[in-house]
């Protein structure tokens, strides 16, 4: 610690500089000036220490680590790592297994879109009055509160040959529509995707409204008086004021898509062409003792998220997502 | 102006429509399971899916769930690790606001910047290597492992009671401080006392974050079942008896669904706050 503290603590304005020894110690201070002093600019510190160890020792150390493996062929165990330059990227982007999780993410990638397009249209028909307001709202939002390994065997459950989706399409004459929906390696990727916006769209559509709920009233009444229907409504005042919100889970749906882990490990465990990204690199790591690769994986997700990150935080503004 | 009104009535209908649709959607599968955890095994082959149960008093599956799924303690796992991690959060959150919002000190922009940059990491994208600090802690396969992951990864909350900590008046510390009271003693009777809002806000969040986690138990606790992993584990020796199943992911479902009903205004305010953050 130096003396270059830039501002002394606000209660005692000059008590970060060296303060001269004929002071006149003040009224009610604690104990002898010394100590206090230091025990006063240490304070802060205390305070960090153990948010800062858990910070360095479960974040930072972590990403380095996982660096520092991705260039080498380590299998967990071994004491030694040797190291193997940029091998393990290159299995990355061209072992066909590996290749193909990419591909698995843009199913969820375009779902997102669905799942916002729908969260909007309920946020926006949800933000004028309506009867049962509240439950509508509630029966929305309350999936995305449910743990994910009970969603899993919901839909197992619902989606099994005979079961109860099966069940319902033959009850309404839509029994063409019927298919092995977690066996099929055609279908596979779409029900997971659609279970996974069954799981999520309550998040977004909670935002949404919420965004939509803190537009004043009076902009919808000066617009009632000019004439506006629901529609032109919409168009020039909804859209505009929540668009902040909307490019943000627009531009967080890509990390999400790479992202996705437990709905179809619990469903599929990644079978029938449904593996994704951090289902692979679990498997590699843990099962397959190939730490080095599943690290190269890992720094890649990291440097995607990180890329669209920076790229959200250039194309919106600041201000603009502090709606909540 | 009648063709205008015909108009609205039909968007009207259209819009409780879809409502409906979307209800149907979500609460379908989930009666389903219901019905299903009633029906004995032999109902549950041959019955129809929306099919009510013959029996509503058949209770076998809970017991059955119960009894031989680990779901007592699983719920006690779950409830161990939920204390400790929950109060973990809220000390070291509160502690990091408080150093940072109340002091002026060498290094204070840098922890900033430390924290903000460890928001973008995702914790799913660095498990291959914290698993190897976990193991060399000698934490894995105890609940250690769960708690310390929880309360020491996030940095949401820190930015929560960072935010709340601000309207707090500097006043107050400042009055207390002529009383005569060091820091520790200002932020357990004064800093934590009015950030009441904002711990509930952060133990609501996490408390149910924790409470639905699957990832972590999994991975670091294989031994130490929670309600989660003890649910997936059901997968094996159950996997013909979907009945019991069933009534596992009721088990699991109650008290989510009483915690909804019976906080969903706070609920609402958290995810909003906590997702844009």
């Amino acid at each position: 610690m130096t003396e270059t503290a830039p501002q002394a603590p606000p209660a005692r304005s000059a008590a970060g500089r060296p303060a001269p020894a004929t002071r006149a110690p003040r009224p009610g201070g604690p104990g002898p000036r010394r100590p206090a002093r230091l025990l006063r600019r240490g304070t802060p510190y205390l305070f960090l220490l153990v948010p800062l160890v858990l910070l360095v020792g479960l974040t930072y150390l972590p990403v380095a680590n996982m660096v520092w493996y991705s260039f080498t062929d380590w299998d967990g165990l071994d004491k030694t790592k040797t190291y193997v330059g940029l091998d393990n990227y290159v299995d990355v982007f061209t072992q066909p297994r590996n290749v193909q999780v990419f591909k698995v993410s843009l199913y969820y990638f375009v779902a997102s879109f669905a799942q916002m397009g729908l969260a909007l249209y309920f946020a926006t028909v949800l933000s004028a009055r309506l009867r049962f307001r509240s439950m509508w709202k509630g029966i929305l939002f309350f999936p995305y509160l449910i743990n994910g390994v009970a969603i899993g065997l919901i839909f197992l459950d619902f989606l099994r040959p005979d079961g109860g989706l099966d069940t319902t399409l033959r009850a309404v004459g839509l029994q063409s529509l019927i298919h092995q929906w977690t066996g099929d390696p055609a279908i596979v990727n779409y029900t997971l995707a659609s279970v996974s916006v069954w799981r999520y769209l309550g998040l977004n559509f909670v935002m949404f409204l919420g965004a939509i709920q803190s537009i004043p009233a009076d902009i919808y009444e000066a617009a009632e008086i000019d004439g506006a229907g629901r529609w032109a409504q919409f168009r020039w005042i909804i859209l505009p004021s929540i668009r902040p919100i909307v490019s943000l889970s627009f531009i967080l749906a890509i990390s999400g898509s790479l992202s996705v882990f437990e709905i179809p490990f619990i469903m599929t465990n990644g079978g029938n062409g449904s593996e994704t990204f951090v289902i692979r690199a679990v498997k590699l790591a843990f099962n397959l003792e190939k730490v080095g690769l599943a690290s190269a994986m890992a720094v890649v997700l990291l440097l995607v998220v990180l890329l669209v990150s920076w790229v959200q935080r250039r194309l919106v503004p600041d201000e603009g997502v502090d709606i909540a | 102006m009648t063709r205008v009104r015909t108009g609205s009535v039909l968007a009207r209908g259209g819009v409780y429509a879809s409502l409906v649709l979307a209800t149907v959607v979500v609460v379908l599968p989930i009666a389903i399971v219901v019905l299903g955890a009633f029906k004995t095994d032999q109902e549950y082959l041959t019955s129809q899916p929306l099919d009510p149960p013959a029996d509503w008093s058949n209770v076998s599956n809970f017991v059955t769930a119960f009894r031989d799924g680990e779901m007592v303690s699983g719920f006690l796992n779950t409830a161990v690790v939920l204390a400790l991690a929950v109060t973990g959060t809220v000390l070291i959150g509160a502690g990091a606001a408080y150093a940072i919002d109340r002091f002026r000190f060498a290094g204070r922009s840098a922890v900033l910047v430390a924290f903000l940059v460890a928001t973008l990491v995702p914790g799913v994208t660095t498990q291959v290597a914290t698993f190897q600090i976990i193991n060399g802690l000698g934490l894995y396969n105890t609940i250690w492992a769960g708690v310390l992951l929880f309360a020491g990864t996030d940095i949401v909350s820190i930015y929560i009671f960072w935010q709340f900590m601000r309207s707090i008046p500097r006043a107050l510390d400042e009055a207390a401080t002529l009383d005569g009271a060091g820091h520790l003693r200002i932020f357990f009777r004064i800093i934590l006392p009015n950030l009441k809002p904002a711990i509930a806000t952060v133990v609501i969040i996490k408390g149910i974050a924790i409470y639905n986690e699957f990832y972590i138990p999994y991975l670091y606790m294989p031994d130490h079942k929670t309600i989660a992993t003890s649910l997936f584990a059901f997968k094996g020796p159950f996997g013909s008896q979907w009945e019991v199943i069933c009534a596992g992911i009721v088990i699991i479902l109650v008290p989510t669904l009483v915690a909804f009903l019976a906080l969903q205004r706070w609920i609402y305010n958290g995810f909003t706050s906590g997702a844009t953050k």
